[in-house]
C-alpha cells in the first residue's frame, strides 16, 4: 500500500505500430496539483483515459488511488472525479437537477445531496440560477459548475482534461481558485492544459512529446533547467523536437 | 437501485423537455396510423363508370340502378356511345364501363345466355381487376333477384364468406403492419439518438468514468423508452379501434405481452445503431430510413411475402416485425390465443433475446 495518488511505470498504449503513449513513468503525490502538458497529439488524453479506466494500457503498470488499472477499475472509478474537455453537464437539466443526477450516480444519499448541493450552489454564488437550465448559463459558469459537480463525491483524485478551453483569462483565474481550494481539501488534481500561464499554477508539471514524457519537475526548476524565463519558452524548446504533427 | 432511478428520472426530463423527441414520440404514431390507415387501402370507392345501354329495356335499367346504388360506383354517364368509352378512358377519369347489347332483356327472359360487356382500363391492373369483380358480383346479385328458383340443374353456386373482415376493409390488413412500423421507427430512433447524443455531448464519458456500470446505463436508457413505447402502443390501439374501426377480438393481455417483446427487440436494435454511429443525425437517418424500408418491404403488410422469390422470403424471416405482424393479425382480427401463435411468439422472443445480448455486448464500455 502506498499513499501516492498515482503511480505509472512504463505505461504504454499502442495502436498497431503507433505508440500513442510510449513507456511513461511518473508519480503524483496526494494533494498535489499535477499539470500534464503536451502539444495536440502528444498522447496526453490517451494517457489520462488509461488512468481513468476508459481504456486498457497495452503494457506497463499503473495504480490510481492505490488501485491497479488492470484489475481494480471499479475501485478506481469510486475514487476519482472526471471532467472532460467537452462540457459535460446536461444542458436540458437545471443546475440542481444536474447536481442531483451526478451526485446520485455516485451513490450520495438524499440528505447528502441536499447538503452538498446547497453548499456548492452557495459557494459558486448560483442561488439565483439554481432552477435555470444549465444550457442557458455562460460558458465560464458552466465549467465552474462542472468542476464542482466532478468533485461532489469527495474523490481522492480529480482528472481535468483541458477544463478551461475557450474561457476568458478572468474566469480561468476563478476556475483555478476552485482547483486550489480542492487541493487544500486534499484532493489530488491531475490537469491537462495548453495554456502556459496555467502551467505556472501547478505544483509540478510533466511535458509530453511524441508519446514520451520529456520533462517533469516544478515550473521553477524547469525554467532554470532550460534557461528560460517562462514556461512558454520551455514548452517550445521541447515541442520543437516533436516529429508528430498535431492530429 | 437508487442510482438506477436517478438515471431513469433524468431520462424522463430529457424526453419531456425536448420538443423534437416529443414530436417523434407522440406526433409520429398518430400521423402515421391515420395516414397509412386512410391512404393505404386496396379498396376502391366511388369509381366513375360509364354505362352504354344499347338495349334500353327493363332488365338493363334495373341493373344500371343497382350499379348506381352500390357504394363502389358513381355513374358518370348512362347513355353513352361506344366511342365515349375510349374518350373517357383517355382522359383518365373513368376506369370502367358496362355495355348492354341490344336485346339484353329479351335474351334473359327467354332463358338464353344474356351477355354484357365489362370494359376496364387495365393500365392499372389491380384497379381493373377489382372493379370488374365488383361488377360481376352485382350482376350475380341481380340474377339471383330476378330468377331465384329457376336454376339450371347441376349449377354450382359458390357462396363466398369473407371471414374476419366481411366488408373487405382494407385498413384491417394495414393497421397491424403500421403498428409494427411505427413502434419500430420510434423505438430505434429514440434509443439510438438519446445514446448518441450523450456521446456527442461528452456526458457518456462521465458516465463511463463513474462507478455506474455500463450495463445499467443501457438498461436505464431502455426502461423509460419501453414505458413510453407502451404508451404509444396504447394510443395506436385506441386510434385504430375508434378511427379505423379495427376490432380487438383476442386477449388484450396477450397483445400487450407480444408488443412488449417486440418493443424490446426494437430498443435493442436502436442500441446497436447507437454503437455504430457517431452523430445524432446519422443515428436518426439510419433508424428512420434504414428501418422503414425493410419493414415496409418485408413485413408483408403491403407486399405479400408469399409472392416473393425464395431468397427475399428468407430475408424477411430475419425481421422481428414480420413475426409481430403475423401475431397481431391473429390476435386482433381472428381472436386467436397463444395456443396458435406460440411458434411465432417463440421466434420473436428468441430474436429479442439475441438482439438484446448483442446490443449490450456491443455497447462500448470503453470509448477508445
Amino acid at each position: 500500500m502506498n499513499n501516492k495518488a498515482i503511480t505509472c511505470k512504463d505505461l504504454t498504449k499502442r495502436f498497431r505500430d503507433f505508440f500513442a503513449v510510449n513507456h511513461i513513468s511518473f508519480e503524483v503525490e496526494q494533494g498535489e496539483i499535477f499539470g500534464f502538458l503536451g502539444a495536440n497529439g502528444a498522447g496526453k488524453t490517451t494517457a489520462m483515459r488509461m488512468l481513468c479506466g476508459l481504456s486498457y494500457p497495452t503494457s506497463g503498470e499503473a495504480t490510481v488511488a492505490g488501485f491497479n488499472v488492470f484489475k481494480q477499475q471499479e475501485e478506481i472509478k469510486k475514487n476519482i472525479g472526471y471532467m472532460s474537455q467537452k462540457f459535460s453537464l446536461y444542458e436540458s437539466l437545471t443546475v440542481r437537477e444536474n447536481i442531483r443526477f451526478y451526485g446520485g450516480v455516485y451513490g450520495l444519499s438524499d440528505k447528502q445531496l441536499k447538503e452538498k448541493g446547497d453548499e456548492l450552489i452557495e459557494k459558486l454564488g448560483m442561488q439565483q440560477e439554481a432552477k435555470m437550465m444549465v444550457g442557458s448559463l455562460p460558458l465560464g459558469w458552466k465549467q465552474k459548475l462542472a468542476f464542482s459537480v466532478a468533485i461532489i463525491h469527495q474523490p481522492r483524485i480529480v482528472f481535468l482534461d483541458e477544463p478551461t478551453g475557450g474561457v476568458d483569462p478572468v474566469t480561468r483565474r476563478q476556475f483555478w481558485d476552485l482547483i486550489y481550494d480542492a487541493a487544500e481539501r486534499g484532493i489530488t488534481v491531475f490537469v491537462t492544459t495548453h495554456y502556459m500561464d496555467e502551467a505556472e499554477y501547478c505544483n509540478r508539471i510533466s511535458i509530453m512529446v511524441d508519446g514520451r514524457i520529456d520533462a517533469l519537475d516544478t515550473p521553477a526548476n524547469l525554467r532554470q533547467q532550460f534557461g528560460a524565463t517562462s514556461m512558454n519558452e520551455v514548452f517550445y524548446a521541447l515541442a520543437r523536437s516533436a516529429k508528430r504533427s498535431a492530429d | 437501485m437508487k442510482q438506477f432511478m436517478v438515471f431513469v428520472r433524468k431520462e424522463f426530463y430529457h424526453v419531456f423537455r425536448d420538443r423534437r423527441t416529443l414530436l417523434i414520440l407522440f406526433g409520429l404514431p398518430i400521423m402515421q396510423i391515420l395516414l397509412f390507415g386512410y391512404a393505404l387501402t386496396t379498396e376502391i370507392k366511388n369509381a366513375e363508370i360509364i354505362i352504354v345501354d344499347h338495349a334500353g329495356d327493363a332488365a338493363s335499367q334495373q341493373l344500371t340502378t343497382m350499379i348506381a346504388a352500390s357504394k363502389y360506383f358513381d355513374i358518370n354517364r348512362s347513355t353513352a356511345s361506344d366511342e365515349d368509352i375510349y374518350k373517357a378512358f383517355k382522359q383518365g377519369k373513368v376506369k370502367c364501363a358496362v355495355v348492354f347489347p341490344t336485346g339484353f332483356g329479351n335474351d334473359l327472359l327467354n332463358g338464353q345466355v344474356a351477355q354484357l360487356q365489362v370494359v376496364a382500363d387495365a393500365s392499372d391492373p389491380n384497379t381493373a381487376r377489382t372493379l370488374t369483380n365488383y361488377i360481376t358480383a352485382i350482376v350475380a346479385d341481380y340474377q339471383q333477384q330476378v330468377n331465384p328458383t329457376a336454376n339450371i340443374p347441376m349449377r354450382i353456386e359458390p357462396v363466398t364468406r369473407m371471414l374476419y373482415n366481411p366488408e373487405l376493409n382494407g385498413s384491417m390488413n394495414f393497421v397491424p403492419g403500421v403498428m409494427a412500423l411505427v413502434l419500430m421507427i420510434i423505438c430505434t430512433t429514440l434509443t439510438s439518438v438519446s445514446i448518441v447524443r450523450e456521446k456527442e455531448m461528452g456526458t457518456m464519458e462521465i458516465l463511463l468514468v463513474s462507478p455506474f456500470k455500463p450495463v445499467y446505463v443501457v438498461l436505464a436508457k431502455a426502461v423509460p423508452y419501453l414505458a413510453l413505447a407502451m404508451v404509444d402502443f396504447i394510443i395506436i390501439l385506441i386510434l385504430s379501434v375508434l378511427a379505423l374501426e379495427m376490432p380487438v377480438r383476442g386477449n388484450l393481455a396477450l397483445l400487450f405481452f407480444e408488443s412488449t417483446l417486440f418493443i424490446i427487440s426494437c430498443l435493442s436494435l436502436g442500441l446497436l445503431i447507437s454503437s455504430v454511429t457517431r452523430s445524432q443525425q446519422t443515428a436518426m437517418m439510419v433508424s428512420m430510413m434504414g428501418m422503414m424500408l425493410p419493414t415496409i418491404l418485408f413485413t408483408g403488410f403491403i407486399f405479400p411475402l408469399e409472392n416473393m422469390p425464395l431468397p427475399l422470403q428468407l430475408i424477411s424471416n430475419l425481421l422481428p416485425s414480420r413475426w409481430f405482424y403475423v401475431i397481431v393479425k391473429a390476435v386482433m382480427l381472428k381472436g386467436l390465443g397463444i395456443g396458435v401463435v406460440w411458434k411465432e411468439t417463440l421466434i420473436l422472443a428468441g430474436m429479442t433475446l439475441v438482439l438484446l445480448t448483442i446490443s449490450i455486448k456491443s455497447f462500448k464500455t470503453r470509448l477508445s
